[in-house]
């Protein structure tokens, strides 16, 4: 039987980095993530699998210390939150540039600025609509339970080699806090040297007679190679809008209207879906798993037989610009958020929800 | 005899190293960066560590470093090096992991960066170029520029009130308990070109050794940058910058 273990959402981070083959963590203390890299250096995996475990001087430098392991070839991640990521766009920009896989995890607070360290939503803008400079994306995924936050560190390491791009998990900081039952999944052996050399031949493994020298780089001066290479990005991105959107729903067969949330506000929604269902009121739940790539398909779908839809965030509005895109004007999207670390109840929500469809 | 006679194996005197590529450098006439890749390039050979060495370009001049040296190599964001270097070392700890730095990159922008580096002791080498000045962008003022010198953002020369002072930050760095060897050389003669080999040949045997972090910064000139010509700039830069950039070995342990 497989065995389950009580931890936080955090700390769930920390012991799937080293049950999957992590080669190493670069990260730097803030609320409410701290978790992630004390339980990796409680838990000294540089004594078992040899991942490497270091603690930088800054998110700038664990940034970079990624684009440097990632440029080998190795399976680097890091975590932070919403401050913390804001310092690294620098990097995120340069490693999608050069085309490197890595996991970032961001345990959002709510900003802006030093902001507070209670949960947010508000880092959707950065997180999938860039951030940083030039045009990128990376592969967003928005876990909801800390099972998710297991298993999305394995699935963020299969999509960041399958694209060779950055994947940001972007959670919020109840669901890095939340202590749940999580499943631990069979143990993956790190990488060996062999294997990377072998396997990806664009890193720098150490330039050997029968091959040319591998770089590593975003620079293009040239305009129509520069050109070139963007053009190769945005077809990895068009690729992932085909391949890996991922979204579950709840009680939307028959439904009349449909909330979208993601993360905790997921969570809770579910909650709300079951208080309208208790009055007669056909609401359904859809929860974008990836935010980027965006559900915007199954949201076309679901379209023609809904009256209204609404966007529930633990923001000013920023996922429900993606949900206008893909309803076009159709039906009503209507929006309900809380600010400043206020997480709602499902009770609140469906208030304001009902509110919205007098 | 021609001239096939005499070039033969026996009666080579100098060959230049197959590390160093063919491509045609793009540095201006007198610039010191070709001499300190070539003598880099020298020393991967004669320690035959091609296959295990793995160079970190900076942003300037030298971004397209691995034009010249053929190795592998990854290009840093501005200042980055040190903790690109930190991971590419200790994920592949049997590697040699140097950073090749401006003083605009190393003292500047990457300040952070290259102290905390050098304070964990990597096991990296650090190759410093310092030549008071932004080359590639066109010669704005660095960190290291000299008091009352002209650059294009200290048109009227840098003034310590207006500007602050210049950073002397390889004595900085000697302070750190993780630098094993800090040294200060040059390139602009054949004997200062050859102290230089001698100093980076030692860090890349330091960071075999596991010694902890070796720091070379080679007092350069960029005669571009300072509008003399690449006779003059060596000659200013021995009057210059030598007097507040002394050479010679800092620490070495």
């Amino acid at each position: 039987m497989a065995e389950h273990i009580l931890m936080k959402g955090n700390e769930a981070i920390a012991i799937s980095a080293i049950r999957n083959g992590c080669d190493g963590y670069f990260g730097y203390p803030i609320t409410p993530q701290s978790e992630v890299m004390e339980t990796l250096m409680e838990e000294k995996p540089w004594e078992t699998t040899g991942m490497v475990v270091l603690q930088a001087e800054s998110e700038t430098s664990s940034i970079n210390m990624l684009y440097g392991g990632a440029s080998c070839g190795k399976k680097v991640m890091t975590s932070s939150s919403s401050p913390g990521l804001s310092l690294m766009c620098e990097g995120l920009s340069y490693l999608a540039g050069a085309e490197l896989p890595c996991v970032v995890v961001n345990v959002v607070r709510g900003g802006p600025g030093l902001g507070t360290i209670q949960p947010g939503q508000g880092d959707y803008f950065q997180a999938c609509k860039g951030g940083g400079h030039g045009d990128y994306k990376m592969v967003v995924l928005a876990p909801s339970s800390a099972q998710e936050m297991y298993d999305f560190v394995d699935l963020g390491f299969d999509l960041a080699f399958k694209y060779l791009n950055p994947v940001l998990i972007l959670a919020d900081g109840v669901v890095g806090q939340m202590m749940e039952k999580v499943e631990l999944k069979p143990m993956k052996p790190r990488w060996s040297d062999e294997f990377i050399k072998s396997t990806f031949k664009w890193a720098t493994t150490g330039k050997t007679p029968d091959r040319k020298q591998n770089v590593i780089t975003s620079l293009a001066l040239d305009a129509a190679v520069h050109e070139r290479l963007n053009h190769k990005l945005q077809l990895k991105y068009k690729q992932m809008q085909q391949e890996d959107v991922r979204f579950e729903t709840f009680m939307c067969d028959d439904a009349e209207h449909v909330i979208v949330a993601y993360g905790c506000m997921a969570r809770i929604c579910e909650n709300t879906v079951e208080l309208a269902r208790a009055e007669g009121i056909k609401l359904g739940l859809l929860r974008p798993i990836t935010l980027f790539p965006f559900p915007t398909e199954e949201i076309n779908r679901l379209v023609p037989q809904l009256k209204t839809m609404m966007s529930v965030e633990l923001s000013a509005g920023q996922m429900v610009e993606d949900v206008r895109l893909a309803v076009n004007g159709r039906v009503p999207v209507n929006f309900f958020g809380r600010l400043g670390g206020i997480v709602p109840s499902p009770e609140e929500v469906f208030e304001a929800f009902k509110k919205e469809i007098k | 005899m021609d001239l096939k006679d005499i070039i033969k194996p026996e009666n080579r005197v100098y060959a230049k190293t197959p590390v160093l590529t063919e491509n045609v450098m793009h540095y201006c006439p007198g610039c010191s960066h070709g001499t300190v890749h070539k003598i880099i390039a020298e020393v991967i050979e004669e320690m035959g560590i091609q296959e295990k060495t793995i160079g970190i370009s900076p942003v300037g001049c030298s971004v397209f470093a691995y034009n010249y040296v053929d190795i592998d190599w990854q290009q840093a964001a501005h200042g980055r090096a040190p903790a690109v270097a930190t991971a590419t070392k200790r994920l592949f700890p049997d590697k040699y992991v140097f950073t090749y730095q401006g003083d605009g990159d190393l003292a500047s922008i990457g300040t952070a960066e290259i102290m905390h580096a050098c304070n964990r002791g990597e096991n990296i080498v650090v190759i410093f170029i310092n030549n008071a000045i932004y080359g590639m962008t066109g010669g704005q003022m660095a960190p290291t520029t000299l008091i009352g010198m002209k650059t294009s953002t200290s048109p009227y020369g840098r003034s310590e009130e207006l500007h602050g002072n210049p950073l002397k930050i390889t004595e900085l760095i000697a302070q750190l308990d993780g630098t094993c060897f800090v040294t200060r050389q040059s390139v602009q003669t054949a004997a200062a070109a050859r102290k230089t080999k001698r100093a980076i040949r030692k860090a890349f045997e330091n960071s075999g050794q596991s010694k902890g972090t070796s720091f070379v910064e080679v007092v350069s000139a960029c005669n571009s940058g300072w509008k003399l010509s690449p006779v003059k700039a060596n000659e200013w830069m021995v009057e210059n910058m030598f007097p507040q950039y002394p050479l010679g070995d800092i620490k070495d342990r």
